[in-house]
């Protein structure tokens, strides 16, 4: 019995007890029970990819729980479910964005593309007149318009379906009853819909075209936006349904759907029809513009080297104070130290968001705490703190000190109680100062132990998104000219949710997934071959 | 020499010693706290707005008092939106991260090298690059499963479980394998199943750890704005973070001091919380890489 444990493992040890298996069998069932739910209520809506994944993840779980052995999976499972959902979907899922041109111009499928081109396909004519509109209905409920032109006093009425209710003249022969001042109040055949039936009948209304003529794309149509007044629309571009062009009805040019590039375009020239395109796989075009675009390369470059330098300064300026800190405090001669620690991480215990919210308010250039109050400048000589590249910089930074310093304090307090004062005292009794015990002997020892936290808080920094986007919102705005513009204060992970949600340009999520995938990659090699490095450097000194 | 000359030859060594630490140390106290004295003494204030110039100036309630009545700033239903959130995301993921780290600490299986390599990978993704991919997710969601969709709870719990899940493992995996193994050997020797060594052994001995790791989660979790903001677009709905945002997004409106009381009444329960346990937490965040 003991070999046969021995061999299947550690951790088979005693019989499960009944309680135990009891426990298991009814969260089993819970889970089950739940999961059967919502595959039921997916199957009748038709959410087939859903059931897949789910049926998966259900019979998977009952698999793990249920079968003898398999013991890491069990421990496993939850985690890796959670993980591969919403960590390695996300990334795997950002990957395949970053190679289409997914994006506020193309959000979704060819026929939504064409949809929308269609939708605005036709314009008011311009120059042509506004129809005093009376809505009515036939006798079979469908709408009429009775439209009037007042210059010519001529009424004339149609309905949508042209065959049936062709657009045409009407006059007092036809039952058509004006009032003195010339509006229409009755038609044989027709009647006059109330306001308050206009209101329930509102979408149908505004959405009614009334061919002027037996072909709606070279008659135009008759259509209101207010129920009152009627216009005359044309189309601007006629769709072929049989070769999928669209013609451009003022200088008759075919534009034809680029599937490279998500655009109707004219293949002679390049021309697009429409800013409304669709999703397509564009392979590698999106990481190629990132080192050919100009418009893209000239701020990249500047945020780059702005981004290594921002986790660069925050990372030595907030380990010097907080090491100069722990030297100068770690001296057991200090009374009250308790308190006076307390005070000084306040920074750290203090919610990071809300200290971001409390110094942009403090820099504020007009009635700010710190222009007025501190550098006592008044509101003509303030500095621009946030609105101006130089001191933007100065003040992200100055917010990041802040915020880091108690950190730095703390973990460097723990490693120097850490090494052995005896170390110290021999080199004291051979005749080094202070600063030489500190340099030689202290610092590498010192270094050994925080440098694994000192890249992790370089990492860290390197994509604070909260501190730059609350403080500064990566602005000011360098040039508002640009298509994707860029700011002052932007490190590389506020350019890329600028790109991905909004500027001037509209949102392009495959650049900015693209952009998302070099980060991550940046950030994993810098990590991965730091913490080798420092654990060689472990091995060298231990 | 006369006792006086030795006591003030004495503070003149002290002064030289020692003294000057605690001149240096309070310049510092005055720089860590000057900005949060200044948001609370705005708290205090009737003015509205940053205009501010004098700390402790006036002694006025009245932020608080509206904050806590106001109908357009549902505050109270921000903080126990934040605090359901919060602490549920802290407990759940503190359990699974746990359970991952128990059989990376104390099994071995295939993979379990790479498994924890990944780990540390993975959660290197920052949340904020994933945004477009998560909404994707959580509109589907919403479409099918509409109680974890968005604008819910509970999506956007299940988001921040996925995103805390690697860097939580892998800092447990470090405790847990503190844990002397002969502990559990003995147990089963003793003839203790496997959840019996999981519950009753380990987790008991690392449940200062686990606390200090809730706290934490909870803290991150709490001060998140980004996610937050993308899944919750309705008053009711959103989270201290999100909420005291939008109080102060418009650059000219006079809630400032709103903000401050509000600020302060978020924070004051999360400070304390930090002062009394930073021993804890100084180790809970360094990952055992430290031994202070």
């Amino acid at each position: 019995m003991f070999t046969k444990n021995r061999k299947a493992g550690l951790y088979t040890g005693g019989q499960p007890s009944l309680r135990g298996t009891l426990i298991k069998i009814a969260i089993l069932g819970l889970i089950d029970a739940g999961l059967v739910f919502v595959i039921m209520l997916l199957v009748a809506k038709h959410a087939w990819t859903m059931v897949v994944v789910l049926s998966i993840i259900g019979l998977a779980v009952n698999f793990i729980y249920l079968r003898q052995g398999g013991l890491p999976a069990k421990y496993l499972a939850p985690g890796v479910i959670l993980l591969l959902i919403f960590q390695i979907y996300v990334v795997l899922f950002s990957g395949y964005i970053s190679t289409t041109n997914y994006g506020s111009l193309h959000n979704g499928s060819y026929e939504e593309a064409l949809d929308a081109i269609k939708q605005s396909a036709y314009a008011p004519i311009e120059g042509s007149i506004d129809y005093e509109l009376k809505v009515a209905e036939a006798k079979d409920k469908s709408l009429l318009f009775i439209a009037t032109d007042f210059e010519s006093g001529k009424t004339f009425v149609g309905g949508s379906n042209y065959s049936k209710y062709p657009f045409r003249e009407v006059t007092a022969a036809d039952g058509l009853v004006k009032d003195s001042y010339g509006a229409v109040t009755g038609l044989k055949g027709a009647t006059i819909l109330t306001d308050d039936q206009i209101t329930d009948r509102s979408v149908e209304v505004t959405s009614t075209k009334v061919p002027m003529g037996p072909n709606i794309e070279v008659d135009g149509f008759l259509s209101t936006t207010d129920a009152f007044t009627a216009q005359h629309y044309s189309y601007q571009y006629i769709f072929n349904e049989k070769d999928q062009t669209i013609k451009r009805i003022s200088d008759g040019v075919i534009f034809v759907a680029d599937g490279s590039r998500g655009f109707f375009s004219n293949p002679e020239d390049g021309e697009i029809l429409s800013e409304v395109g669709w999703k397509v796989n564009i392979g590698l075009r999106n990481f190629t513009r990132i080192f050919n675009d100009e418009q893209l390369r000239g701020p990249l470059i500047g945020i780059v080297i702005w981004t290594f330098l921002f986790a660069f300064l925050t990372v030595i300026s907030t380990f010097i104070l907080g090491l100069g800190l722990a030297l100068l405090l770690n001296d057991s001669r200090i009374k009250g130290l308790k308190i006076l620690r307390a005070f000084l991480i306040l920074p750290y215990a203090f919610p990071a968001f809300l200290s971001a919210y409390v110094w942009k308010g403090m820099f504020a250039t007009e009635n700010g705490f710190i222009n007025r109050s501190i550098l006592g400048l008044d509101n003509s000589q303030g500095i621009h703190w946030l609105t101006e590249t130089g001191p933007a910089r100065a003040a992200v930074l100055l917010v990041n000190l802040w915020l880091g310093f108690p950190y730095m304090f703390l973990i460097s307090t723990g490693a120097l109680q850490a090494i052995p004062s005896d170390l110290s005292e021999a080199a004291g009794i051979d005749g080094a100062g202070p600063w030489k015990i500190f340099r030689l002997i202290k610092l590498p020892l010192l270094l050994v132990s925080l440098a694994p936290l000192l890249i992790a808080s370089f990492a860290y920094n390197f994509n604070n998104f909260t501190i730059i986007y609350l403080v500064t919102g990566g602005g000011p705005i360098l040039d508002p000219t640009l298509k994707i513009t860029a700011g002052g204060t932007d490190i590389l992970i506020t350019f890329v949710y600028r790109i991905a949600f909004g500027g001037a340009g509209g949102a392009d999520y495959g650049l900015a997934s693209a952009f998302s995938i070099l980060i991550f990659a940046i950030i994993g090699s810098i990590s991965f071959f730091s913490f080798r490095r420092t654990k060689a450097l472990e091995e060298v000194t231990a | 020499m006369t006792k006086e000359t030795i006591k003030k030859k004495n503070f003149g060594r002290w002064s030289k010693q020692v003294g000057w630490k605690y001149l240096v140390a309070a310049i510092m106290i005055v720089y860590a706290i000057f900005p949060i004295l200044y948001i609370l003494s705005t708290s205090l204030t009737d003015m509205g707005g940053i205009e501010n110039k004098t700390l402790f100036g006036q002694f006025y309630l009245g932020n608080y008092r509206d904050l806590l009545a106001s109908k357009s700033y549902p505050y109270r239903t921000w903080l126990w939106n934040t605090f359901f959130i919060a602490s549920l995301t802290a407990i759940i993921s503190v359990f699974i991260s746990a359970c991952a780290a128990f059989a990376f600490s104390r099994l071995r299986f295939k993979g379990r090298r790479p498994g924890l390599l990944a780990l540390i990978l993975v959660q290197m993704f920052p949340s904020v690059l994933g945004l477009v991919a998560v909404y994707g997710i959580l509109s589907a969601l919403t479409d099918y499963i509409p109680a974890i969709g968005l604008g819910t709870k509970w999506g956007l719990i299940l988001v921040y479980l996925g995103g805390s899940l690697g860097a939580g493992t892998y800092l447990m995996y470090g405790f847990f394998n503190t844990v002397p193994k002969e502990l559990d050997e003995a147990a089963k020797i003793d003839g203790a199943t496997h959840t019996q060594i999981y519950f009753q052994i380990i987790l008991r001995l690392v449940s200062p750890i686990l606390a200090v790791m809730g706290l934490l989660s909870f803290i991150g979790t709490s001060s998140d704005y980004v996610l937050a903001s993308i899944v919750f677009n309705k008053s009711s709905q959103y989270t201290i973070a999100v909420g005291l945002g939008t109080l102060i997004s418009d650059p000219f409106s006079k809630n400032w001091a709103l903000f401050s009381a509000g600020a302060i009444i978020a924070a004051t329960p999360i400070v304390i919380l930090f002062i009394s346990l930073q021993r804890y937490i100084v180790s809970g965040l360094t990952g055992g890489a430290v031994k202070g």
